[in-house]
């Protein structure tokens, strides 16, 4: 289905990644969003408080990031979609109810505007620092989508895809700027209503008595849902629950429960990922990045082949599930991996377990509070082709 | 009791007459709660009062956080949410928001609604959010093995006081009213009919509502402190328990096995945080603006 025209502003803007950002949600049909005030994250809910009384829906600045991350759950059940803003540190106060939202399938965004961490490090400096934190934050085994845009009109366009994510998948879906890309202002192109494809919510038709709130089928690993008050007299518990929901905490109903909510993502991975590739066809060195850092090596990367290396691009568009498929394929005729990233080598573990063995694996780190020179990673790149 | 373990035996086991059974998600009996625990009987109380309330069940909602009382969400056949420990009032602001329609209730322990939850406690009832907050206060944390709740009166000891507790405890009621909630009571688990008469109140009530039970802890609280069984301290809140609706909240404090105050201590009126949000909007957004879940 398409976007519903009262929540597009259809036009071309000239606004940041922040604001943007807020816009795709709001193209995206969310009308419900609790928060609490981070930076460099604000801007989103800022917006979204003024924008929103006249799209139909509530903003609510709670009193806490604990109280914001389980509210907007809580508003997902009530049949809203549903997003969560903050940055590194509200993020990790958050972490106990991205569990919670993983074991009760609940659809909900997280945009996490990344700064300079460990504890309040950089507050205005961007960083990726929380790559590891929402795929591994979070007590227990879980998965999550993450996305990671590198400009505002990518704030746009990946905060609906977002949406139309955790819809489909009933998972969290993370999108993962930083303060470069929700500062920067450029033009964004915000299509008509009819061109913005909206996922609804997968509804059950089942009437009450029928309806089994956990209830899937080997094909289809993504139960049905419904909300409060429609009569199923849904039970919902972040226990290891059975198909209706009640907790069933035994060993066997543990691995069945937690083998479903993983496998949705692991068994759809492939239909999952999103590498955008530039000249890795006959690439020597391949440049693996994501958020801002793929802007600044594809400077470097321009430079390098002005020079005559063969090196390409790999962008992470989606970074989690990991595309360690694609990554292997690669391996095959690159020699060399070449990642940075604006943390001391989060995501480059990743492409090391991946081309184990079979590619040499270089890190250019950035303990962030700015982007990466591009001498830095041209210097990586020229030393890596020899 | 041991009907209690045969689903089959349903007549027996409950009488068909019972007015609590269609509130009940009987595939979900036996329940977890010990012998003279008096979780059970709050909730007796809290099904009676949705008898008589006459409102659509489909259109009641109930969130709980973690511990003993946390699982009575299970057990009630009504859309049902047992969410993380603390957090059963933000949850069911934001289910409540989603959905102005239903009436959603917070149903929770002392140590899950005021120490870890004290927070967001204070800010639904200063926002005047419409809510029903049942909290069921047993001076303890019930399911982790009796530690210090800051409930617990000066005096008893927990396996976290060993000594006896030295902190003051707090007074709900005089929080609660303090921080703006519009209805507030307290009633012990000897106080069965006034109970359900509050919670009935209370469901018919828009706007934050706050209702304090005294129930037992045997097991852990009582045990300890060597105060008998359920059944003991069931006759503590009879011959102990005063009466006075009104009574001003700053002095309904509890002590170690003192007297108790019970009754409704405040009833008013104002505008609730949608109230507020629709009539404020409406005001200065003007066309622009379409009042919300009206």
């Amino acid at each position: 289905m398409h976007a519903d025209p009262k929540g597009v502003l259809t036009g071309v803007h000239f606004i940041d990644g922040d604001h943007a950002a807020c816009e795709g949600a709001l193209a995206a049909g969310c009308r419900f969003v609790a928060g609490y005030p981070i930076t460099p994250s604000t801007e989103i809910v800022e917006r979204f408080a003024a924008r929103i009384p006249k799209v139909g829906g509530v903003f609510i600045q709670m009193e806490d990031e604990l109280a914001a991350s389980i509210a907007i759950q809580g508003a997902a059940w009530g049949g809203k979609k549903v997003m969560n803003v903050t940055s590194g540190p509200g993020l990790s106060l958050m972490m106990e109810h991205l569990g919670y939202a993983f074991i009760t399938e609940t659809p909900c965004v997280w945009i996490d505007v990344q700064r300079c961490g460990p504890s309040t490090g950089v507050p205005t400096g961007p960083a990726q620092h929380d790559m590891m934190q929402v795929k591994w934050g979070s007590h227990g085994d879980f998965q999550i989508i993450a996305l990671c845009p590198n400009s505002p009109q990518e704030c746009f366009d990946l905060t609906v895809r977002a949406f139309n994510l955790t819809e489909t998948w009933r998972v969290p879906v993370f999108l993962m700027m930083d303060e470069v890309v929700g500062h920067m202002t450029e033009r964004v192109d915000i299509p008509r209503p009819e061109d913005i494809e909206v996922v609804e919510r997968k509804w059950t038709n089942k009437r009450p008595g029928e309806y089994q709130v956990y209830g899937t089928t080997p094909e289809d690993l993504v139960p049905e849902m419904t909300k409060a008050g429609d009569g199923h007299r849904i039970h919902v518990t972040g226990l290891t629950h059975n198909e209706k929901g009640y907790p069933d905490m035994s060993v066997p109903n543990q691995e069945r429960m937690l083998g479903r909510l993983i496998g949705k993502i692991q068994q759809n991975a492939d239909q999952l990922v999103d590498v955008r590739e530039d000249r890795t066809e006959d690439a020597d060195v391949v440049v693996v990045s994501y958020g801002i850092t793929s802007r600044v090596a594809m400077a470097a990367i321009e430079q390098a082949r002005a020079k005559g290396v063969k090196v390409g691009s790999a962008r992470l568009v989606i970074a989690w599930p990991f595309p360690a498929k694609r990554m292997q394929e690669l391996a095959r005729t690159a020699k060399v991996f070449v990642v940075p990233e604006m943390n001391m080598g989060q995501m480059v573990q990743e492409v090391e377990r991946a081309v184990a063995g079979v590619a040499k694996v270089v890190s250019v780190p950035h303990a962030g509070g700015s982007v990466h020179d591009v001498e830095t990673i041209l210097s990586a790149i020229m030393e890596a082709s020899r | 009791m041991t009907l209690l373990m045969d689903p089959s035996s349903e007549e027996l086991e409950y009488g068909m007459d019972n007015p609590v059974l269609p509130f009940l998600r009987k595939d979900r009996i036996p329940h977890i709660w010990c012998p003279g625990c008096g979780i059970g009987t709050s909730l007796n109380s809290f099904c009676r009062a949705l008898a008589d309330s006459g409102m659509d069940m489909d259109q009641i909602a109930i969130v709980s956080g973690i511990g003993c009382t946390g699982r009575t969400a299970g057990y009630l056949n009504l859309d049902s949410f047992h969410t993380t420990h603390g957090r059963a009032i933000p949850f069911a602001t934001g289910l409540k928001l989603a959905n102005p329609n239903l009436k959603v209730v917070v149903y929770s322990g002392d140590g899950d609604l005021t120490a870890i939850g004290g927070n967001h406690f204070m800010h639904a009832a200063r926002r005047n959010m419409d809510l029903m907050v049942v909290c069921v206060n047993n001076f303890t944390y019930g399911m982790t093995g009796g530690q210090v709740a800051p409930t617990t009166p000066l005096g008893p000891t927990q396996t976290t006081m060993p000594y006896g507790n030295f902190e003051n405890g707090f007074n709900l009621p005089f929080l609660a009213d303090a921080c703006g909630a519009v209805y507030v009571a307290r009633w012990t688990v000897y106080h069965v009919r006034q109970l359900a008469k509050a919670m009935k109140e209370g469901l018919q009530k828009k706007g934050f509502v706050f209702i304090e039970v005294m129930a037992p802890c045997p097991t852990l609280y009582s045990r300890r402190n060597r105060l008998g069984d359920g059944v003991d301290q069931v006759k503590y809140y009879k011959e102990r328990s005063q009466i006075k609706n009104g009574a001003e909240t700053k002095d309904v404090g509890l002590t170690f096995q003192g007297d108790i105050v019970v009754g409704k201590f405040v009833d008013r009126e104002r505008p609730t945080w949608l109230d507020s949000m629709n009539e404020h909007f409406g005001k200065v957004l003007g066309d622009k603006f379409q009042t919300y879940g009206g």
